[in-house]
């Protein structure tokens, strides 16, 4: 008896090079998810902030945040909601820059962003090259739609911890949960674990 | 006698829940926390998307958060504390 598995024959490689996290499918889009409506911030009435557990807070207009020096990067971006896309093209700020000068003993950061979204993150996550905050997206100016002006960028952690529309970090002693953090979404949130609620 | 005495065990809560907690509320009215207007929770705004864990009831009138839920790792967690008030009809009596 001849068994064919339509399954098998021409299988693809469903972790991409394995870079494809569990549980999670691939798209050529950006989908856009966002927990309430799209503030529209004129770029005259923005800022960014470094507050909490600091010695002294720092607050940069949009221009001195330009003037900042940027990175280029291309990153894998994986969302709780099953979706990665690969090579996305960034440029940013890195918050290794932003944080430069700042004496904090916290170990814990609460992103906060307009339309009043929070989300935390352990402080050395977003310092060793690992966390920006993006102004552009694949070569032009970040669209509202996808966090602009500005969106913090943790490309190792699930999409909900890069925080859309961000305006600043606080620094904290200890955790606390973010929003959805505080309705049951993972403290951590690393794709590569699947921690996408708490308990996982 | 104090109010030791008068309280009841939480389970005598059941009842209230009951009629509270109805199979269908996208009828039940709200009043909301931010800007006081009162509408049916199914004229109000939800973001929500496929697979994505969790959704947020926003105010029609003033796009404030009237509750969030969470489905995964086997539960469901609502908040409702943008609501001041959740109101459904109460059934009515058996005759």
């Amino acid at each position: 008896m001849r068994i064919i598995s339509r399954g098998f024959r021409g299988r693809r490689d469903r972790t991409e090079g394995g870079r494809l996290p569990p549980g999670q499918y691939l798209v050529r889009d950006f989908p856009v998810l966002s927990a309430g409506p799209t503030p529209r911030t004129k770029l005259t009435d923005w800022s960014f902030s470094i507050t909490g557990e600091v010695d002294e807070p720092k607050t940069w207009t949009w221009e001195q945040f330009r003037s900042l020096p940027t990175e280029t990067l291309t990153r894998d971006i994986h969302c709780v909601t099953k979706w990665s896309k690969l090579d996305t093209a960034w440029e940013g700020v890195s918050v290794d820059t932003l944080l430069e000068g700042v004496e904090t003993a916290a170990e814990y950061v609460m992103a906060f962003s307009d339309g009043d979204y929070t989300t935390n993150l352990p402080l050395e996550d977003l310092t060793g090259g690992r966390a920006w905050v993006a102004f552009a997206y694949d070569g032009a100016p970040l669209e509202p739609q996808h966090g602009g002006p500005a969106r913090l960028l943790v490309p190792h952690l699930y999409l909900w911890k890069s925080a859309k529309w961000v305006r600043g970090l606080r620094l904290m002693n200890d955790d606390e949960p973010g929003f959805w953090e505080t309705y049951g979404y993972h403290m951590y949130g690393d794709p590569w674990r699947e921690q996408r609620y708490s308990g996982d | 006698m104090d109010e030791t005495e008068l309280r009841l065990d939480g389970n005598a809560v059941a009842g209230i829940l009951q009629e509270m907690f109805v199979p269908e509320l996208t009828a039940a009215r709200g009043r909301c926390v931010g800007c006081g207007e009162v509408g049916e929770m199914g004229a109000q705004h939800l973001y929500m998307y496929p697979h994505a864990p969790g959704a947020v009831l926003r105010c029609r009138f003033c796009e404030g958060v009237l509750a969030v839920m969470v489905r995964g790792g086997g539960r469901v967690r609502m908040a409702l504390h943008g609501l001041v008030w959740l109101e459904v009809p109460q059934p009515a009596a058996p005759a």
